[in-house]
């Protein structure tokens, strides 16, 4: 049986007949064909597939595509606007804090709302606000360098250098 | 060449744009009309015989169009007599299994494929392989290196006569009786290496579209060597290599994961080949755990003989390799570990021997370094004991044993000639960029407060640049890993290059066009980078790995458009009504000798040659060059690492990490750090908390997602300080060297050095990865019940 399911996504109206079991991940890129938001795990570890959702980050094979009914999202294609790419995007671009890029829009996304909640964050924070986004190719030295550009070109006084508390490193 | 405008300028990555903008080509993104999805049956058991296979539950379920098993395959896919998953390439192979992408009646490791399903929708695929009823009779797992070495051990395969892969003496015992003889200190020492999955972030897809008029096939798949799956596949399904074409766009990842062919690469195009439809499957993580070609998985039991005063004398070394079920395509490139563990110091002999073992977990294969992240590791923790017994410190004793700058190129132990160095200029810089007397200081002063510091050193080298025919034709079984270009100049003055190499992250498309914009001497924007498409540029590609890309694959680039200057001298001549030997090419100008104002760019010159031109000379301006490396690249360096272990919980914080290394000239500076940086990381995963873990008896992987597999999140790591030395390579013109693995390479050992640094007020003088809070505090433990008085040792 089919539902129902009006969303808007990068300001454009959606309307599809969807199982009730779609993920909002495969919703969106096999049905709204965006496949800029990306899968990179089973479980809700990788982050990959991070977008907004009424400007929150959310992994978004968490969801039903269901569950999305009236909501707002963005995902990675709707970041720039007018040709210009979002300070994110230039800082990534800039930084260099990508390199296979698989994991980098759900980066982008994740430290989009990060900003949002906190335009001035520490290094620390940072670290922190990313710690649900996996990428396997930077060492994520130049994600935390990206977003503190970012930062900082968005309006946030320079990210402040802060030295790190106590981090364990323990694995999860 | 041209004066250098670009090459070693921090260029913006070109390949960017389109990533950060969500509009990158991973196989998982491309439309396919029509095309239906795969999903694959797998073994629960890590062995088992198949007693049956019950299709028809699955058949009727909504949506699916097939479900196949080997049988299916019998006919599309050659025989298992002709092993069509891939040839192996191992020394002195013992049992070499042959494997069919698909089992038929045993299946040997959790995961090996033993029905697909083929369905309308993703969904539905998953929901039909559910329904596939497969009946088992398990039989007893090999799942311990040693245990499946012992006479009257249960077999990886039935119908093995043992579990032995391959036994191959690379210099036996006898030759380093003289140096222990002489030694003053022996020490001894087993090393593991955990096995690790590699785990790129996008997993493996693969699409095939079957032409069955045309009998041509296409493939899209995430691969990091196109043109070798094209061989392989070609092969299987007895097509001619001419009819099968391979796209790999975009790749999320690879660190040697997506080298060797896989099941899935042969069954999906066959599939296609069945239905007459087009078929995509796309990897779920829990599949690429358990079916990803794994990483080290290795027992070094390893003796150094030395001198009182640091002097290394000879080393005798047992590698004991886990190679999984199957012997991996590549998977004997990993004993490369046996003739690189003298690491950077000079030896009078090196024993060595590796044993390979089957077991019913899967294959192991290169992952990022391969073989030298072990050496390294072997090398440094050696040369720590050494100087732990002998009281010296860690630095004194590498300095000591160093291959000297003025030595070069040095031949080693085995033969392997060492193009080029600076060991002491590298290891100089990093302990004075890391403050290190400073902090031998701060360490006593925080030991006396009960805080254990350690600090770990590493120099490392590598051998890189795969490879020059002598080495690596017969490693393949014949291909010699030279890697390709093919330069066209367009009537309008537009560059295509196309490359055997292939990108997935390495930003190669961007430090390929910097050679080639200087080479050529036109603007960097007139340039395109192609790869990953077999119908296009030279015949073959070898691929990316083995930190290839620069050191072969840029040199290929840099001749291809020398024999295109070379053919625009002649046509500049014609042009200009000037000798041939008087046409100088400078900055993108032909101009004649002693006169630069009669002058034509290449961009004229390009025109020209779509033109008439004097006869005997044929238009166009295009090269296609191969370039075979005459020796192998060795990049260095020397990383420090200080860590603190909270002794009462076993954790350890990364406080500093100093890595100055040197890969030869640099053509993007950017990118080099941005290379270091994600190979040290993924060195502190295996050091810190990575490992592939199985159940002893059942033989099922237990750490199957990244909530089980533990690897680096942004929180984990630490500040990462980078310096560099430039010591260019002799072997090739560009002078680089390979810096992909670099990080990786050297990491381990310096990381460990350092835990085992801070834990040594406690007697320990070796700790295993990954030094896990659980391992280090049992082993924190154990010595504080080994210890008469664990109170005092614990201050």
């Amino acid at each position: 049986m089919k539902h129902k399911v009006a969303t808007t996504i990068n300001g454009r109206k959606h309307e599809h007949e969807v199982e009730p079991r779609l993920l909002l991940v495969h919703y969106i890129r096999d049905v709204a064909g965006l496949t800029g938001t990306h899968i990179g795990c089973d479980t809700s570890q990788c982050g990959a597939c991070t977008i907004l959702v009424d400007g929150k980050a959310v992994k978004s094979c968490t969801m039903f595509a269901v569950q999305a009914e009236g909501r707002q999202l963005t995902t990675i294609e709707g970041m720039a606007k007018d040709g210009q790419l979002h300070p994110l995007q230039q800082a990534f671009w800039d930084e260099h804090g990508l390199q296979c890029g698989y994991c980098t829009p759900g980066f982008i996304m994740a430290a989009a709302y990060l900003l949002s909640q906190n335009p001035n964050p520490t290094e620390d924070e940072i670290r922190r606000g990313l710690e649900g986004n996996l990428c396997r190719c930077t060492g994520y030295v130049n994600i935390i360098k990206s977003v503190k550009a970012a930062a900082a070109a968005m309006g946030g006084a320079q990210a402040k250098p802060a030295g790190r508390s106590a981090v364990t490193a323990g694995g999860e | 060449m041209a004066v250098s405008q670009l090459v070693g300028a921090k260029i913006h990555r070109r390949e960017d744009p389109r990533l950060i903008t969500g509009h990158g080509r991973y196989t998982d993104d491309l439309a396919h009309s029509g095309v239906l999805h795969m999903a694959v049956v797998r073994s629960p058991h890590a062995h088992a015989r198949i007693k049956s296979i019950g299709v028809e539950a699955a058949k009727k379920a909504p949506g699916v169009v097939a479900v196949y098993t080997a049988q299916d395959f019998n006919g599309v896919i050659a025989g298992p007599a002709t092993h069509p998953v891939a040839p192996v390439f191992a020394p002195e192979k013992k049992a070499n299994p042959p494997r069919y992408p698909i089992a038929k009646e045993e299946v040997c490791y959790q995961g090996e494929p033993v029905a697909v399903v083929i369905a309308e929708e993703r969904y539905q695929a998953a929901d039909g392989a559910q329904l596939v009823d497969v009946e088992y009779e398990p039989l007893p797992a090999v799942m311990d290196i040693e245990e499946a070495l012992k006479p009257g051990s249960p077999k990886a395969h039935l119908d093995q006569p043992d579990n032995i892969a391959w036994d191959a003496t690379y210099v036996p015992w006898e030759a380093t009786d003289e140096a222990f003889k002489n030694a003053e200190v022996v020490v001894k020492q087993r090393i593991l290496q955990n096995r690790l999955s590699p785990n790129p972030m996008e997993s493996r897809v693969v699409m095939a579209e079957y032409d069955e008029f045309d009998k041509r096939l296409t493939m899209w798949m995430s691969t990091q060597n196109p043109h070798w799956i094209r061989l392989f596949v070609a092969g299987a399904l007895g097509l001619g290599e001419h009819a099968v074409r391979v796209i790999s766009h975009d790749v999320g990842g690879g660190f040697g994961s997506k080298i060797s062919p896989y099941p899935e690469d042969y069954l999906v195009p066959a599939s296609a080949k069945l239905t007459g439809r087009a078929v995509k499957w796309t990897e779920t993580r829990t599949e690429a755990m358990q079916n990803a070609y794994a990483g080290r998985g290795q027992i070094y039991d390893v003796e150094v003989a030395a001198k009182k005063d640091g002097t290394l004398l000879g080393m005798r070394l047992t590698q004991m390799l886990d190679a999984g079920a199957y012997i991996g395509t590549f998977g004997a490139f990993q004993t490369c570990a046996c003739l690189l563990a003298g690491g950077a110091y000079k030896w009078q002999a090196i024993s060595s021997r590796s044993v390979a073992v089957l077991t019913n977990k899967i294959t192991t294969d290169p992952y990022r370094g391969a073989g030298r992240p072990e050496a390294t590791h072997v090398a440094e923790r050696m040369v720590d004991l050494v100087a732990h017994e002998i009281g010296m410190d860690p630095a004194e004793i590498r300095r000591k044993n160093f291959v000297k700058k003025e030595e070069f190129p040095y031949t080693q132990n085995f033969g392997l000639v060492m193009d080029s160095g600076d060991y002491d200029g590298t290891l100089d810089k990093a302990l004075k960029l890391a403050g290190y007397d400073q902090l031998r200081k701060e360490q006593e002063d925080e030991r006396k407060k009960g805080k254990h510091i350690g600090i770990g050193l590493s120099t490392w080298i590598e051998i890189c640049g795969l490879g020059p025919g002598a080495v690596t034709g017969p490693a393949t079984g014949g291909v010699v890993l030279s890697e390709s270009a093919q330069v066209k100049i367009h009537p309008a003055g537009g560059v295509s290059v196309y490359v055997g190499t292939h990108n997935h992250g390495q930003g190669n498309d961007t430090t390929h066009a910097q050679i080639a914009a200087d080479a050529l001497g036109v603007p960097i924007d007139s340039i395109d980078i192609r790869h990953g498409d077999t119908n296009e540029g030279p015949g073959f590609g070898y691929g990316t790995y083995g930190s290839r890309s620069l050191a072969v694959g840029g040199v290929a680039i840099a001749r291809a458009c020398a024999k295109v200057v070379d053919k625009g001298k002649k046509i500049a001549a014609h042009v200009l009504e000037a000798a041939e030997d008087d046409i100088v090419f400078d900055q993108g100008k032909f101009h004649v000798k002693g006169a630069p104002e009669k002058s034509k760019a290449m961009g004229e010159v390009a025109f020209a040659a779509y033109g008439q031109l004097p006869s005997g000379m044929e238009q166009g301006l295009e090269a296609v060059a191969y370039y075979e490396p005459p020796n192998f690249v060795w990049p260095f360096g020397a990383h420090v690492c200080v860590v603190e272990v909270d002794t009462d919980t076993g954790n350890v914080e990364l406080k500093k990490y100093v890595a100055v290394d040197d890969c030869g000239n640099i053509i993007n500076p950017m990118i080099v750090d941005g290379q270091l940086h994600g190979g040290i990381v993924q060195s502190i995963g295996q050091a810190l908390y990575e490992e592939m873990v199985y159940d002893d008896e059942s033989g099922q992987l237990r750490s199957a997602t990244f909530l089980d597999y533990a690897m680096p999140t942004a929180n984990e790591v630490p500040d990462i300080e980078l310096d560099r030395t430039i010591t260019p390579s002799p072997t090739n013109e560009l002078g680089v060297k390979g810096i992909g693995e670099a990080g990786t390479i050297a990491a381990t050992a310096a990381i460990i050095n350092a835990v085992v640094d801070a834990l040594s007020p406690f007697g320990i003088k070796h700790v295993d990865m990954p030094a896990t809070p659980d391992r280090l505090w049992k082993q924190i433990q154990g010595a504080h019940a080994m210890s008469h008085d664990g109170k005092e040792a614990r201050k």
